[in-house]
């Protein structure tokens, strides 16, 4: 489904991204860890056709991101940014009918209405559907955005930190119609996390990077060690079993 | 924080309401039917229109057959000026990210007048006026449309979109194209000064009526083209990043609106003179009232106000001041109020 072969970014000297070649199939939900600044966002980007390649290719589909129409491709991956700033006043509706642009080119059907009344639901958004974005907390206003990005309706979803500025209450809800849209809308769900319990917790397969590379991917339980993570996060981390679960902990 | 979780969605397992609308469990209100847009342009319409028959007919002293076709092309020029700064104001604005600057503010009106000096400066006077006005009119304006583009590009381009770069650009390349006019004007003789003071402010009594016919041809074709782009520049509103999530291909739509932008602005001026403020005064104006951030509202409601604001400005300058005072010196007052106001508040909507 997402094929990166031998991608590099480089900002000036810096290679942020350093000949990442990765396989992710089709559906289930990946979670990308790593320490700040080893390229898990970039790497995001460039799946996502934000960031140009400055070297390998990256595959969605077999169609490639640098060469493939934008609009072709709006339809078939969505991505979520860290940061949600936005200069003029939307509401959440707004905001959310914006995700069918891909499908209805701002000619707003019936069934795009249907789209966004689902999105809305899901993120548990509608008591706020008409208030304006700037009026809301950072935790409701991630939400929407989160609501858009499903409403675009895309077999690939990619979210950058979509736990950003979300309580430990609206976090668990969060990751949990993540999982959602993987099982049951059979959706490819692929999220960059800082929280290395969440991933253990909720993803079927783990990458974790460091310095521009991948260093290991595999299942949670393969990567949820205490050498695998103490080496990726150059920190002593200590894994213990909780019902089951492996669950690191690093606090010294 | 207000929001209840449904128990469904806090316990891990299937969600059935994520696969169908939920139609029987809590059904959405419909959205509510925006007719604000609708009424605001309606009212600004008739307003428009009530303003437009009082130019035409107040105070009219002699044959009709005189007064209305006179009235009519200085009428058709507040027209086609006042949309196309409103219209290029908004879409500059929605391309930029930002809701303080406007084409004209980014050293467009000062390379006007240093084109006006340099014209008077290198030929004189005499000679400027024996051009013929529809050669010299295209000529200021493909200069300028192809100033516009450069300098816009330049700036949005690559990295450097912040908009204080952008600031800082247009202030310095205002001010570099300023010294030069001054430092030329210093240099000519004062009769030749008297002929370049004209051009200094935007008038809509001493524009070349021979020239209104092409300006509306090539305006139009501006305005039609921001028309097409209307639901693009909707998205375009989210950024470059969101943008491009959407399908939207960035930099072209980018570069087309901008030079839709400079055609819009450098016609404009071209025909009757600089207005600075103006476009930041109707564009805000429109962005409070229109109740929708879409382009096709945004867009007629700045076009009405701006035209209103300058027929309405015009009768009463005719008929109020008797021509005591120009039209621009009117709006510019108001305008640069409304700008100092903005920057006070720091508002970046």
């Amino acid at each position: 489904m997402i094929d990166v072969l031998d991608a590099v970014k480089t900002y000036g000297e810096v290679r942020v991204v350093d000949g990442v070649r990765l396989a992710l199939p089709s559906g289930g939900l990946t979670s990308i860890i790593g320490p700040n600044g080893a390229g898990k966002s970039t790497l995001l980007s460039l799946v996502a056709r934000l960031v140009g390649l400055d070297g390998g290719r990256v595959l969605v589909d077999g169609l490639d991101v640098t060469t493939t129409k934008s609009d072709v491709l709006a339809r078939r991956i969505a991505a979520l940014r860290q940061e949600n700033h936005l200069a003029s006043r939307l509401t959440v509706r707004d905001l959310v009918t914006f995700g069918r642009y891909p499908h209805s080119k701002g000619r707003t059907t019936p069934e795009d209405l249907e789209h966004v009344a689902r999105a809305i639901e899901f993120l548990d958004l509608g008591s706020l559907a008409d208030r304006f974005l700037d009026e809301m907390s950072g935790g409701q206003r991630q939400r929407a955005f989160v609501a858009m990005v499903l409403c675009q309706d895309t077999d690939v979803l990619l979210l950058d930190e979509p736990l950003n500025n979300l309580d430990p209450r609206h976090a668990v809800a969060m990751m949990e119609r993540l999982r959602a849209a993987a099982d049951q809308l059979g959706k490819t769900v692929v999220v960059v996390v800082h929280d290395i319990n969440v991933a253990a917790y909720y993803s079927d397969h783990i990458v974790a990077m460091s310095d521009g590379a991948v260093m290991f991917e595999g299942p949670p339980h393969a990567v949820i060690c205490p050498e695998v993570l103490s080496d990726v996060y150059g920190l002593p981390v200590s894994v213990h079993t909780i019902e089951g679960r492996p669950h690191a902990t690093y606090f010294r | 924080m207000s929001l209840e979780i449904r128990p469904t969605t806090t316990a891990p397992g299937p969600e059935p309401s994520t696969q169908r609308p939920p139609s029987s469990a809590t059904p959405l209100p419909p959205p509510p039917t925006n007719r604000r847009p609708r009424w605001i342009l309606i009212g600004l319409g008739a307003t428009l229109l009530v303003a437009a028959l009082a130019f035409m007919t107040v105070g009219a002293k002699g044959s009709w057959d005189f007064v209305l076709p006179f009235r009519g092309t200085k009428l058709l020029a507040m027209a086609l000026v006042g949309v196309a700064v409103a219209v290029s104001t908004v879409m500059f604005q929605t391309v930029t990210d930002n809701r303080i600057l406007t084409p004209s503010i980014m050293g467009f009106d000062a390379l006007y007048l240093l084109l006006q000096t340099t014209l008077v400066f290198s030929i004189g006077s005499a000679r400027m006026t024996a051009i013929p006005a529809p050669a010299k009119f295209l000529l200021e304006s493909a200069v300028m449309v192809t100033f516009g583009v450069l300098l816009y590009r330049w700036l949005l381009s690559g990295r450097r979109r912040s908009v204080h770069v952008l600031v800082l650009a247009g202030i310095v390349l205002g001010v570099f194209f300023r010294s030069l006019s001054s430092f030329m004007t210093r240099l000519i003789d004062p009769n030749e000064f008297q002929v370049l003071q004209d051009a200094m402010f935007a008038s809509f009594n001493s524009f070349d009526r021979s020239l209104v016919w092409l300006a509306a041809l090539l305006l139009g074709g501006a305005v039609a083209t921001a028309w097409a782009l209307r639901r693009r520049l909707d998205v375009l509103l989210l950024g470059r990043e969101r943008a491009t999530m959407l399908g939207v291909d960035h930099q072209r739509t980018v570069g087309l609106v901008l030079v839709v932008v400079a055609v819009l602005v450098s016609v404009s001026t071209a025909l009757v003179g600089p207005i600075t403020f103006f476009g930041l005064l109707v564009a805000n104006l429109a962005y409070r009232i229109a109740g929708s951030h879409r382009h096709a509202v945004v867009m007629p409601v700045a076009a009405l106000l701006g035209v209103l604001a300058l027929v309405a400005g015009q009768t009463v300058l005719e008929q109020v001041f008797e021509f005591d005072t120009a039209l621009a010196v009117i709006i510019e007052f108001l305008g640069g109020i409304v700008f100092l106001a903005l920057l006070m508040r720091g508002d970046k909507r």
